[in-house]
């Protein structure tokens, strides 16, 4: 359900903002001083000055952000650069466990064990290449690769009159009742693999301003070599890639006020960006969603679980079953061997494993920017401006003093979204809902480290399932909320749709 | 501006410790600088004889030519792992790193593995790809062709094929595998029939013949050959660029004399980063935690005890500013040390402990691996003893970077990127 008017919501916020403060209109930060307030409401104010950069503004993860570093295929991988020593211990200790490539059940060596008995991957850096953006299989049907790093969601829509939200367990959507809430493609030894994904494209031509044309790949997906018979009839896939991990403990630290501001105000276009509420699966509190493409995961260390759980099969303390995304209806699968040990404890990957891919996950650098003060890149800021995409993708803000870790306080920090879900229209629409996030609902996602995508990653491409191969091919694909920001970008000249890219390979 | 506070108030604590001589970051930066060049250098012609190994294999395979070539890489392995105290803090270093000492890799992308080893791996395309095997792949989609094996080949298609780090085709772990094969010993214990030191027996055990065309095992012996002739010989490559860098005018070199400040923080971001996070951390502490062999630095000699030994070494070389060439003869000069301790004695004095001990529990494991046990079998699960002794090394290191941590407040390096004032003109300013 989308509030149909966003203005009345802006106007109960501002009039709840006048009774709570003393400065009206300003979303309310109980961790700041009033002095603290005024100088947060001063620096993320929106840019109107577009004939120079503005200050701070190469430091796009605040004072985490490596400057010194050579720009080289490694570049999303460094450690926040004010990480103590001992965190930074903490986080290599993580990389190698980002790194591991987890085995079946039983091994020699016990520790390593427990992947599947499905999986979609045998470690995290599989899919997250080089911790940036994963790779589609490819364009060309002649030269598929195997990659692994999209992976297919699985759900069938609520019965009439039944309860519109499942918000327990891993995923907040309805599975298929084979199959479960992903395709696992990979099975260990002994046990048949879910199936395999094929992706069908059609060439999409799109005029735009200035005699150009782009050409965009339009996805349908299908699925083969079903392993456990015929899928629900009503089943909807929704793709996903896996995205870059930079920045994400800063982007936790984001005050929730501030996200419940965005959703409050008007940005123009019809705008109106929602919080995806999500329950916690273990204190069953409300809580906000900001992870993975729908919002889907409140926090680093659910979204992580999840991961262990439906791609690799792995149990720990936040979702607990050994067998992942088993289900009932596929038995033998459920009579694999584990990888628990009783003498390591209760999961195949405990709590203080855990505890290192989080401070990995919640920790790697942002890039400095490149080039903030040069003329095409400013032009084309101006024009990220003026053509409202800052309505969702808004620019800054200051991390919360309280924050759980000392890195991640009182940070400015430049990650251009609002962390709301947006109708982003048919075009990209899944039909897949997950929480209170709607079939042609998608969060925005940050765009930090985005010019360097293809840096890390040469065979990246962009968007939830990667059909984009140029950035200016992901503008284009933009509907629903959007339209009126991308109807911009085709009516541009060459020239600033030129400098507009320029801008955004600068992040 | 801080540049000159600093020099200021070293100048001025050197000053009253009468005993000291002046002691100038600019030239304690330099003696950086060049134990650096001394131990790349150290590390270039060990490889050089390393590479004449290699070819008098190749020309000739046996098992004393096999076993001269183990020696020479091993004994390449003592300055280069010296030189790694260089890597962090310095950019030039860490970029170029990758392709020359690269762990942990998938030795299937390279040559035959074990059947226990598995025969796919979705995480992995070119986990059993097996180039020595085959002229043509198919992998990733994309046809490669294989027929030569060249330098190309391996730095350029193979090395990081699809941005997988564990795709390591180039530097020391590749040429380790190509000599002693997988270590199928995990951390169980060494096959009855075979005799020396632990290592000897725990070891890969690859034969002399894999290099051999007349009496060949292990298939394509001389695309195996051509391999380990390539692979040796772009290592030199690589050590013969780094050794550029760090003479008079080289890029690294000039990065640390250029600004002394940061040349100091920059000797000690290496320090610490090594001790703590690589060393202590990702090497060691992993490997221990999880008991998994796969977790050893020198998974296919056994020679990890040396590996992380030499490590602390080259920690106890920049700190002192003195470096044992490998040759004989000794590189000195004005150290960090000095700069301590003209400002706080006691200090130089703990950090010396501290270092001194990690090396004795370093001494400590590697008389462990030369009596009783390699490290893969130290890190066993149920092993307390062998645990023990690789705690107390991590307990050390992490003890010692304490105190560096000590020394990185004292000479006023600490948070470097934090402090810039709210100036556009520094780009590196943050928010605060």
């Amino acid at each position: 359900m989308k509030f149909a008017v966003a203005a009345p919501v802006a106007a109960l916020a501002l009039a709840l903002g006048a009774a709570r403060a003393a400065s009206p209109g300003q979303a309310q930060r109980p961790d700041l001083s009033a002095q603290d307030l005024a100088r947060v409401a001063e620096i993320v104010r929106p840019a109107r000055d577009f004939s120079a950069a503005e200050q701070f503004e190469a430091m796009q993860g605040g004072a985490g952000t490596v400057a010194d570093k050579i720009v080289n295929p490694d570049i999303f991988s460094h450690p926040a650069a004010n990480l103590s020593f001992e965190a930074r211990q903490e986080f290599l200790v993580g990389n190698g466990l980002f790194r591991k490539n987890w085995v079946s059940s039983p091994s020699s060596t016990q520790a390593s064990d427990g992947l599947g008995p499905l999986f979609n991957a045998r470690s995290c850096q599989a899919c997250h290449v080089k911790d940036g953006r994963g790779t589609v299989p490819g364009f060309d049907p002649l030269e598929r690769s195997d990659a692994v790093a999209l992976l297919l969601r699985l759900s069938v829509p609520a019965k009439e009159g039944s309860a519109p939200r499942v918000d327990q367990g891993e995923v907040a959507s309805l599975p298929d009742p084979v199959y479960g809430h992903q395709l696992q493609p990979f099975a260990v030894p002994g046990l048949p693999a879910e199936g395999q994904i094929r992706i069908d494209y059609a060439e999409v031509p799109v005029a735009l301003a200035g005699g150009e044309t782009a050409t965009l790949m339009s996805p349908t997906y299908r699925v083969t070599d079903l392993g456990y018979g015929p899928l629900h009839p009503d089943v909807r896939f929704s793709p996903r890639l896996a995205p870059p991990m930079l920045g994400m403990g800063l982007l936790e630290a984001i005050h929730e006020n501030d996200i419940l501001a965005n959703a409050g105000r008007d940005p123009g276009d019809g705008i109106s960006g929602r919080v995806n509420w999500l329950r916690d699966p273990r204190t069953g509190e409300r809580v906000l969603g900001r992870f993975n493409w729908k919002a889907g995961q409140p926090d680093v260390a659910h979204q992580a679980a999840a991961a262990f759980s439906g791609d690799m099969g792995l149990s720990t303390p936040l979702f607990p079953s050994h067998y992942g995304d088993c289900t009932p209806a596929q038995k033998a699968c459920l009579e694999m061997p584990h990888g628990a040990q009783p003498h390591l404890g209760e999961h195949e990957v405990p709590e203080r494993l855990m505890h290192f891919v989080e401070v990995y996950s919640l920790n790697l650098a942002l890039p400095q920017r490149r080039d903030v003060d040069d003329a095409r890149v400013l032009a084309g800021k101006k024009l990220f401006y003026e053509s409202n995409c800052i309505g969702c993708h808004v620019p800054k803000y200051v991390t919360r003093r309280d924050a759980a870790r000392p890195e991640h306080r009182f940070q400015l920090i430049w990650p251009y979204t609002d962390l709301l879900l947006h109708d982003m229209g048919p075009g990209l629409a899944d039909g897949q809902d997950e929480g209170d996030a709607g079939g042609r609902e998608w969060r925005t996602p940050p765009l930090w480290g985005i010019g360097l995508t293809k840096t890390v990653n040469p065979n990246a491409t962009w968007l939830h399932d990667g059909r984009a191969r140029t950035l200016l091919e992901a503008v284009l694909w933009h509907g629903g909320e959007a339209q009126a920001a991308r109807d911009r970008v085709v009516a541009m000249t060459p020239q600033e749709r030129a400098d507009l890219i320029r801008f955004l390979e600068s992040l | 501006m801080r540049k000159l506070l600093l020099a200021a108030a070293l100048s001025a604590a050197a000053g009253a410790a009468a005993a000291q001589a002046a002691v100038e970051p600019a030239a304690v930066v330099k003696t950086y600088a060049d134990v650096a060049l001394a131990g790349y250098q150290d590390a270039l012609s060990t490889a050089k004889t390393l590479q004449q190994a290699v070819d008098a294999l190749i020309a000739k395979p046996s098992a004393d030519a096999l076993r001269a070539a183990r020696k020479a890489w091993l004994d390449a392995r003592v300055p280069y792992q010296q030189t790694e105290a260089f890597r962090f803090g310095n950019p030039i270093v860490d970029d170029w790193e990758g392709q020359v000492n690269a762990w942990p890799l998938d030795e299937g992308m390279i040559d035959y593995v074990d059947a226990s080893y598995g025969t796919e791996s979705d995480v992995n395309a070119y986990y059993v790809v097996n180039v020595i095997a085959n002229e043509k792949l198919s992998v990733g989609g994309k046809p490669i062709d294989a027929s030569a094996i060249t330098a190309e080949l391996l730095r350029d298609t193979l090395h990081e094929a699809d941005g997988n780090e564990a795709n390591v085709a180039t530097g020391y772990h590749a040429v380790e595998f190509l000599l002693w094969g997988q270590d199928l010993n995990g951390s169980g214990p060494a096959p009855a029939d075979r005799k020396g030191t632990p290592q000897e027996r725990h070891a890969g055990n690859r034969p002399h013949t894999d290099f051999d065309p007349k009496a060949c095992t292990g298939g394509h012996c001389e695309r195996r050959a051509q391999y380990l002739k390539v692979a040796t010989d772009l290592l030199v490559s690589d050590l013969e660029e780094m050794v550029g860098n760090w003479q008079a005018g080289g890029a690294a070199r000039q990065a640390v004399e250029s600004d002394p400040k940061a040349g100091l923080a920059a000797m000690l971001t290496g320090l610490g980063s090594l001790s703590y996070g690589e060393l202590a951390g990702e090497r060691m502490k992993l490997g221990l935690m999880l008991h998994d062999p796969e977790e050893e630095h020198d998974c296919f000699s056994d020679n990890t005890h040396n590996s992380h030994y030499y490590n602390q070494q080259g920690i106890v070389n920049v700190y002192l500013g003195r470096y044992a060439r490998t040759g004989g003869g000794e590189v000195k000069g004005a150290s960090l040390s000095d700069l301590v301790r003209a400002r706080d004695a006691a200090l130089d004095k703990e950090v010396r402990a501290k270092l001194d001990a990690t090396l004795a529990a370093m001494q400590a494991m590697r008389d462990r691996a030369e009596k009783v046990e390699t490290y893969d079998q130290m890190i066993a699960e149920g092993n307390a003893e062998g645990n023990a002794v690789v705690q107390a090394a991590i307990d050390r290191l992490v003890d010692q970077t304490r105190s560096l941590e000590r020394v990185i407040a004292l000479l006023d390096l600490g948070n470097i990127e934090l402090e810039g004032s709210d100036s556009l003109d520094n780009p590196q300013a943050v928010f605060q």
